[in-house]
């Protein structure tokens, strides 16, 4: 397993989108670092990038990868080799690339600039979108065959998550504004991974003064060390249930 | 014929001051341990009115000083007057009394006699200077009296791990005229400074900070003029009710950051100015409730919260010439607006142009964004902050407006950030020069 690996990092290596991706990521970084004004603003509009852009990259790099190497895997399963072995071997070798790209990117402009609890949060949080949405782009383009209708899917996805599901959470407490909704919304939060990134920093933050009764509520159930690692947990829970779930459909479908 | 008598009667009154002038430069009598007395309760009741006690430097453990004639008391080399939690320390029931250089300490939380290191009932002339009040329940409570003067005093209380309720203020006017409360540094108190019922008062560069309540909190307190005060980190703000005619010019309220803080809560206020004063880093920076004819002028709002927030019970303010910058939200309000007037301000946001360079915005800005307008309705909405979508839909409601309130709009935005009068700065340097000691 850890030859494959070996061998899907060094193609990814070679390819050098991910160098730039690192370039982007440390450009941007010590970018709004510096024009921020204090480290607390910097981490803020850092936290913006990173919830849309990694989710983004991470998606669309995650599904080109896969099919740029179907052959590859199509010679892998030739091989004795388990088709488990296979996906998890692709799986972490683009995983584990993004994510150091993503903690030489933002992770060491972080510690240089604001080296607290929070930034840690932040690349921590960074680190899991970038697990979370590599699995998805896998069960994106494990479901079918063509490349051009799995990157669709992927898309999808991430404009989902990115973007719709906030609308419709919107929505949803516009229109039941009338009824006590704080834990719905706790729950809602929970049911999407860039929301729960978000607010696990935000929290940490001293922007939470500004949520009331909500943010109060809220930050006495993440706020504590229990609570931030329950947060993770479900984050945890959301790299599992793509993974495998594609695990599955990867074991059992015909190539 | 009028004139003459007047002129004799004047003549009168000044010859039986002097006289008693001269009675009073007669008697000095001397506290310290070697001295005739000892004790200051002891001093004070030998004295004769219009007489100067001067306490000696060194440790009194006394209460229940009471201040019955017109005296002043004077302390040197900071003598410690220390109740041991034994009741109250000085009684003040004369007219024309001067407390000057003490330093005052421990007095017990007491809910039936509200017990307070200097106390006054009824009374007028009274001066209370450069004294120290250390963990007392009430600092200064005077009550139905006039023509006061509070100086350069700190009152320090201790609220560590104990409740609003327990706590007692750090100068507390009730029923009382024509004060002035001037460089006085406050903290530890429930409120830092309480007026009720005050009229015609001025409050000028106190430092009120780190108490559990308000740092300033007034009531039914008209036509007093509050100057060059800084508030900081107390615990809601500063909170001011069913006054009119006040001024508010030059103060600064810093840091009033928590889920319930305000840098400064109006409610019912009437025809007052609120003048050069700047709010930074609270989590609301104004909250106005049921307050009307309000000219809020040359402002500086940095990194709140909220700079503004408007409920639909307010109308005809004005506000001209403020800065708006950093703040997470500008002005928010629960409904539409009535009469309020938005002219001339900089907002850091304001992203038109100025095609005739007059230095104002061809295109008006409006400050309510509609994710403020949802917040104020939905308040659990405010889980999405920083959420692209919100960004998204704001944008959108900016480009083209249906939901945020028409009449909250400033015409005139200005272009460039007001740089208000320039000795402010000057001002600030000297007060964190007086406050630094």
């Amino acid at each position: 397993m850890s030859k494959i690996i070996k061998y899907v990092l060094y193609d990814i290596v070679r390819s050098k989108i991910v160098i730039a991706y690192t370039l982007f990521l440390l450009l941007l970084s010590v970018g709004l670092f510096n024009l921020g004004g204090s480290p607390d603003k910097g981490l803020l509009s850092l936290l913006n990038l990173v919830l849309l852009t990694v989710p983004l990259i991470s998606i669309v790099f995650g599904t080109t990868h896969f099919y740029n190497s179907y052959e590859f895997i199509e010679l892998l399963v030739a091989q004795p080799i388990n088709r488990t072995k296979i996906l998890m071997s692709e799986y972490l070798g683009v995983a584990l690339s993004l994510s150091a790209a993503f903690l030489i990117g933002v992770g060491v402009p972080v510690l240089l600039f604001n080296a607290s609890a929070t930034g840690l949060y932040l690349v921590l949080t960074g680190v899991f979108i970038t697990f979370i949405f590599v699995a998805m782009a896998f069960l994106a383009s494990v479901i079918t065959r063509d490349k051009a209708k799995g990157i669709g899917i992927a898309l999808l996805l991430w404009f989902y998550f990115a973007l719709i599901y906030d609308g419709i959470v919107l929505f949803i407490l516009y229109t039941f504004g009338d009824y006590p909704l704080e834990y719905a919304t706790l729950v809602l939060t929970a049911l999407n991974p860039i929301d729960l990134g978000r607010i696990v920093v935000l929290l940490n933050l001293d922007v939470s003064a500004l949520m009331g009764y909500t943010g109060a509520l809220y930050k006495s159930i993440f706020g504590s060390g229990w609570g931030v690692m329950l947060s993770f947990g479900l984050l945890l829970l959301w790299v599992l249930l793509p993974v495998l779930g594609s695990r599955r459909i990867f074991s059992k479908r015909d190539l | 014929m009028i004139n003459l008598s007047n002129y004799c009667v004047r003549i009168i009154c000044v010859l039986s001051l002097l006289l008693l002038g001269a009675e009073a430069s007669a008697k000095t009598l001397r506290v310290c341990k070697s001295c005739a007395y000892t004790s200051v309760k002891q001093a004070v009741q030998q004295a004769g009115a219009g007489d100067t006690v001067l306490v000696a430097g060194g440790l009194y453990q006394e209460s229940g000083i009471e201040i019955t004639k017109p005296l002043t008391l004077i302390g040197q080399n900071n003598p410690v007057i220390d109740g041991n939690f034994t009741g109250q320390l000085i009684t003040i029931t004369a007219d024309n009394v001067t407390i000057q250089g003490f330093t005052l300490q421990n007095v017990a939380t007491s809910y039936r006699q509200d017990d307070a290191a200097i106390r006054a009932r009824q009374r007028s002339n009274i001066r209370i200077l450069n004294n120290t009040i250390l963990n007392t329940y009430f600092g200064v409570y005077l009550q139905y009296s006039s023509n006061i003067e509070i100086t350069g005093n700190v009152v320090k209380g201790e609220n560590k791990g104990r409740t609003e309720s327990s706590l007692g203020n750090a100068i507390h006017l009730y029923h009382t005229d024509d004060v002035e409360i001037n460089g006085n540094d406050v903290q530890g108190h429930r409120d830092g400074i309480y007026l009720e019922v005050v009229k015609n008062s001025k409050v000028h560069e106190n430092m009120s900070h780190q108490n559990m309540r308000y740092g300033l909190h007034f009531m039914f307190s008209d036509g007093n003029t509050y100057t060059h005060n800084t508030f900081r980190q107390n615990g809601a703000g500063v909170a001011v009710m069913y006054t009119q005619n006040v001024r508010m010019e030059h103060n600064t309220f810093d840091d009033n950051w928590g889920a319930a803080s305000y840098g400064l809560l109006l409610k019912e206020i009437r025809d007052s100015k609120i003048f050069n004063n700047t709010f930074r880093r609270n989590t609301t920076g104004i909250y106005m409730e049921s307050s009307s004819r309000l000219d809020i002028k040359n402002n500086d709002f940095d990194r709140n919260g909220w700079a503004i927030k408007l409920m639909t019970t307010c109308y005809a303010d004005t506000f001209r010439l403020n800065n708006f910058t950093g703040n997470s939200f500008d002005v928010s309000t629960n409904g539409n607006s009535r009469q309020n007037y938005f002219e001339n301000n900089y907002w850091e946001k304001y992203t038109g142009y100025d095609l005739n360079k007059d230095q104002v915005g061809d295109v008006p800005y409006r400050p309510v964004s509609l994710y403020s307008m949802l917040v104020e309705k939905v308040p659990p909405a405010v889980m999405m902050m920083r959420s692209f979508m919100v960004d998204l839909l704001d944008s959108m409601e900016k480009v083209l407006p249906s939901i945020i309130p028409d009449q909250l709009i400033d015409e005139y935005p200005l272009m460039k950030k007001i740089d208000h009068d320039k000795d402010r700065k000057f001002v600030q340097v000297l007060r964190e020069a007086t406050g630094a000691q």
